[in-house]
């Protein structure tokens, strides 16, 4: 009996922490789909180049993963604005049968990224060997004669707080600062916020960049605890469209909340089921959520506000 | 009697194709892009005309094509009865994932249908009692050992495929479907049952994809889930075909399968290219989305200004 609820807690811990990182991913996807109602399909494949820019400061300067955060970010946030600029507006203003044309556009641009990092970089997986990645905490180091043990990685830990930090931070910047408001106000209402004085144009192009810094960041801090090979995009861009569509499409607090259920969700399948079924599993929980809450949990928090 | 004179001209040409004896390698491209341009005109039916833009083709193609194979491998029976089989089986397996991903609207539910696809990838290579897993299906005959009677088979099946396409667009049915993709809220108001009609529309693409996805099974002798599933080489590869051919046109997914598989075979050929031919593809696609968003059949007459010298303009 212990031993299942050992398994099931650390279960649960595995889960609380993978689903920090994956609010991360979801609320760079949640913001780009809010402000442009466009979905960024190479959400994952820019996740992986920030992976590698992390990984050969890791190999040829010995930069942390977690300091090169601050190198990715700025630099996906730069590319995130030339492809908003030079690939993804352009496509905004032609002529065409389909509406989805930026979506499928957001494909190529995937396509391309992957491609190129197999090229330059092999198809070899590659993880980054820091020395605290073994370390762990352990619940009898600090609690001498506790029933059941239970252990915290240091690197997922460390992972997980700086995730909650870098969330933390934006929502001081959506609700603080002006230009936060400016790209809340552009996701509400287009017009509305045009005529009142902001600049769509360039709060498009300053969220896009801000979608690509944040999944940047996340690479970073996934890379000390994942491997990394360039097809890993395409089962990003799934999770982080599983967290928008379980979240709300577009609410930054249903993503945050989405991203901690599909977390928690996919450590049990993988115990309980097997790791190869964690894909079925979050495609379940997208299809129950489509089914039962196709608002996603943005609407349920916004009906408790109004019953109150 | 005029207007089909040329689609009667083009069939002979196709029908006497394989007397001529060209080698086994033309002939299986050939069959390749008849399968290509079949599965890209399943999805213009579905994505170009009814504007739901699936990105998980492979999903109804793989369905095909494991239904022929677990039809051979479990009950013994010949994998040519996945043709017929593959009918019903994907008619019920669309109308269940349209239950699902129709209630989605535009980008969500081409994300939608491909989580689809990617999640019937993984089933299939862990449900290893079912489907063989990773090892895949192997049909230990084939039929034929040339491939003139594949050829004549699948030019049957694309043809068939084209004028159900033709016929449906022509009815009612894709008056239904056009008003749809143009505004769906308009539609709606107008009458049209918008769930019912995209439901019939995804069916339909469906059947038509497992079937060439049935063909594949006896074609190629051999499947597995990384090949039938394939998100790249499978349902990208169809998107482009279509984007590339011209979306909403009857020709536009066969000119583009002979470009695309064309193109892809001979990136693939040069050792120098055969790496990059993701990227190459990736370019073209930003290409074709920017410059000529309606497809080569669909922008003609933007090509044929392009080309012409700038004093016959007037």
């Amino acid at each position: 009996m212990a031993v299942q609820i050992e398994l099931f807690l650390q279960t649960l811990i595995a889960g609380i922490l993978l689903g920090g990182l994956y609010a991360l991913i979801g609320i760079g996807m949640t913001l780009i789909m809010g402000v442009m109602k466009i979905i960024n399909l190479a959400h994952g494949e820019l996740m992986m180049v920030a992976m590698y820019i992390a990984f050969w400061l890791f190999t040829l300067l010995h930069i942390d993963p977690y300091l090169s955060v601050f190198v990715a970010a700025p630099a996906l946030f730069f590319l995130g604005v030339a492809l908003q600029k030079f690939l993804i507006n352009p496509v905004l203003r032609v002529e065409s049968i389909l509406p989805e044309n930026q979506v499928i556009l957001t494909v190529g641009i995937g396509m391309v990224l992957a491609n190129l990092a197999t090229i330059f970089f092999t198809s070899n997986y590659r993880s980054t060997p820091v020395d605290y990645a073994t370390k762990a905490f352990y619940l009898t180091d600090f609690w001498k004669d506790a029933p059941i043990e239970l252990s915290l990685s240091m690197a997922w830990s460390l992972s997980f707080l700086i995730a909650v930090a870098i969330t933390i931070a934006l929502w001081f910047f959506l609700s603080k600062t002006d230009m936060g408001k400016s790209i809340r106000a552009t996701a509400q209402d287009l017009d509305a916020a045009l005529l009142m004085g902001v600049n769509v144009r360039m709060m498009r192009v300053v969220t896009f960049g801000i979608g690509c810094a944040l999944v940047g960041a996340a690479g970073c801090l996934f890379l000390p605890i994942y491997y990394l090979f360039p097809a890993l995009g395409g089962q990003f861009t799934l999770i982080a469209f599983v967290i928008t569509i379980l979240g709300g499409l577009g609410s930054t607090n249903g993503a945050i909340i989405g991203g901690v259920i599909l977390g928690i969700f996919e450590s049990m399948t993988a115990t309980y089921l097997g790791m190869g079924w964690a894909p079925v599993g979050r495609f379940l929980i997208f299809v129950a959520a489509l089914i039962f809450l196709p608002g996603g949990v943005a609407s349920l928090l916004r009906s408790k506000k109004l019953g109150k | 009697m005029k207007k089909s004179l040329p689609i009667i001209i083009i069939l002979l040409f196709l029908a006497v194709l394989p007397l001529i004896g060209l080698s086994s390698y033309i002939m299986h491209i050939l069959i390749l892009v008849i399968i290509y341009s079949m599965i890209g005109m399943a999805w213009n039916l579905l994505g170009g005309y009814c504007g739901q833009v699936s990105f998980g083709h492979a999903a109804y193609f793989g369905v095909g094509a494991y239904t022929a194979g677990i039809l051979y491998s479990k009950l013994g029976l010949s994998a040519w009865w996945g043709l017929l089989a593959s009918f019903p089986v994907l008619t019920v397996f669309s109308f269940v994932i349209g239950f699902i991903c129709l209630r989605l609207r535009g980008p969500y539910f081409a994300l939608a249908t491909l989580a689809m696809g990617e999640v019937l990838r993984v089933t299939s290579e862990n449900l290893v009692k079912f489907t063989g897993g990773d090892v895949g299906i192997l049909l230990r005959e084939r039929t034929w050992v040339g491939k003139t009677w594949y050829y004549y088979i699948v030019l049957l099946l694309a043809m068939g495929t084209y004028l159900l396409v033709k016929k449906v667009i022509e009815s009612k049915l894709g008056y239904y479907f056009v008003a749809i993709r143009e505004d769906q809220d308009a539609a709606e108001s107008m009458g049209i049952d918008t769930t019912l009609y995209k439901t019939i529309a995804l069916c339909l693409s469906g059947a038509i994809t497992g079937l060439a996805g049935a063909f594949y099974t006896n074609y190629m002798g051999y499947i597995d889930p990384k090949v039938v599933f394939n998100l790249h080489d499978i349902s990208i590869v169809t998107i482009m075909v279509v984007m590339v051919g011209g979306v909403a046109t009857y020709w536009g997914p066969t000119i583009g399968a002979i470009i695309m598989v064309f193109l892809a075979e001979i990136i693939r050929s040069n050792p120098g290219l055969g790496a990059a031919h993701q990227t190459l593809f990736g370019i073209l696609l930003i290409f074709i989305i920017i410059f000529l968003p309606n497809g080569i059949v669909g922008d003609f007459q933007k090509i044929v200004k392009l080309f012409k010298p700038k004093g016959a303009l007037r």
